[in-house]
């Protein structure tokens, strides 16, 4: 029996499942490994090489080196793990979800300090805003 | 005996710790929603626990794919900050409770909650965040601190009401432990967030409000919520309130509610706190 997913019609969302878990394992275990310093060094010195010490696919691969993060997180990647990336990149959470919803920084501040992206249109597929 | 006297529900937003250990709390962004601790602070000068039960989840910082426990309490002796991916917060080392740890442990292991005991780790944002919300930065926190950890990182994390039942096992293992102990649970996270994808920045007041009203006035009916109302109505990362339950759960039926604050927006997050007391 497949695995009951009853939040596939929640719009805008991956939720980080079984089945994801499998899918990103080393790709979240590759951005675990930039909790420590030398190695966030050894990957800025070489981004590709040091990807290639992993067991990604080159899809993954792509989607890491582009920062695309819409990109990684179908295949596989979790926000918390990705955030061992943005922040070796010097971005913080709100910069990297900006960057997910297709939006200047200042554009999602804005966004946020107005109360934030409202729940009307945004909890069922076919009513996003 | 030791007696748990206190709940404390705070969200635990990263970017709240960068403003406190840059020295920006005092800015337009960041001063309304300090000023909503101030409160806090102040009562628990007065009111001292030896011990906090911080409930709290980790964000892939301890705890990678490699081991996802649902439940782990932190039995050791001392806890080091984690490096998130920009170096360790600038806070103390946070000193454990073994022995109330390993009690409480054995009492609700017994009690059919089959915890994961972790001796050596780091804590996040997680569980400074509320710390340093709570008591500043001193040189040394004040009292000792029990980690508990929550998988709410890889679906699905336990439910409303196993966090909630867990709780009320962890009471009667605080309250059959012979030291004279005052106790508090923290219970860290939340409210309503979404961290990932084009739904990023949701924030759903409305939920959060009812969550704010529900948890004190009616825990056993809200602990019936399923996640997927977690999910849909408060943010793929909204899930982080099923901890609040477990301090619910750890305090009386009836409790007396000292302080509330709700504020939007803290980075992508909206901000709640509460303070209940044992009535």
């Amino acid at each position: 029996m497949a695995l009951d997913k009853p939040y596939e019609d929640i719009p805008g969302t991956i939720i980080f499942d079984a089945d994801m878990a499998r899918r990103g394992y080393y790709v979240n275990q590759f951005c675990m490994s930039l909790t420590k310093r030398e190695n966030r060094e050894k990957f800025k010195a070489d981004e590709r090489a040091y990807l290639d010490n992993w067991k990604i696919s080159e899809e993954q691969k792509q989607a890491l080196l582009d920062r695309d993060y819409n990109r990684i997180m179908s295949l596989g990647g979790n926000v918390y793990f990705l955030a061992k990336l943005f922040s070796t990149d010097g971005q913080s959470f709100e910069q990297a979800a900006a960057s997910m919803t297709g939006v200047t920084r200042e554009e999602y501040r804005a966004m946020m300090l107005g109360g934030g992206r409202s729940p009307e249109g945004n909890l069922y597929k076919g009513q996003e805003d | 005996m030791a007696r748990i006297t206190a709940g404390v529900a705070t969200s635990h937003v990263p970017a709240i710790g960068a403003a406190i250990d840059l020295g920006k709390t005092g800015d337009d962004y960041w001063a309304p929603l300090f000023k909503g601790y101030e409160f806090g602070r102040k009562w628990i000068e007065q009111s001292r626990p030896d011990v906090v039960f911080l409930v709290y989840n980790d964000h892939a910082s301890a705890f990678g794919m490699d081991l996802v426990p649902t439940f782990a309490i932190g039995c050791g002796d001392e806890f080091e900050p984690a490096d998130e991916g920009w170096g360790p917060r600038p806070v103390p080392n946070v000193e454990g409770c073994p022995e109330l740890a390993w009690h409480i442990m054995q009492s609700v292991i017994q009690d059919d909650f089959d915890l994961t005991v972790v001796n050596e780790m780091t804590v996040d944002h997680g569980l400074t965040v509320p710390l340093s919300l709570m008591f500043g930065q001193p040189a040394a926190w004040p009292c000792k601190v029990i980690p508990f950890a929550v998988n709410v990182v890889v679906y699905p994390p336990p439910s409303g009401q196993r966090c909630y039942n867990l709780g009320k096992a962890i009471r009667k293992a605080v309250e059959s432990f012979d030291e004279d102990l005052n106790v508090q649970v923290w219970g860290t996270g939340g409210m309503s967030h979404q961290l990932q994808g084009p739904r990023a920045g949701l924030i759903n007041r409305e939920f959060d409000r009812d969550f704010l009203q529900r948890i004190v006035e009616d825990p056993e009916g809200l602990a019936k919520m399923p996640h997927i109302d977690y999910v849909r109505q408060a943010g793929s990362e909204g899930i982080e309130l099923v901890m609040w339950m477990i301090m619910r759960g750890a305090l009386n039926e009836h409790v007396n509610e000292l302080h509330r604050f709700y504020h939007v927006p803290a980075s992508n997050t909206a901000v709640g706190h509460l303070i209940l007391v044992n009535s």
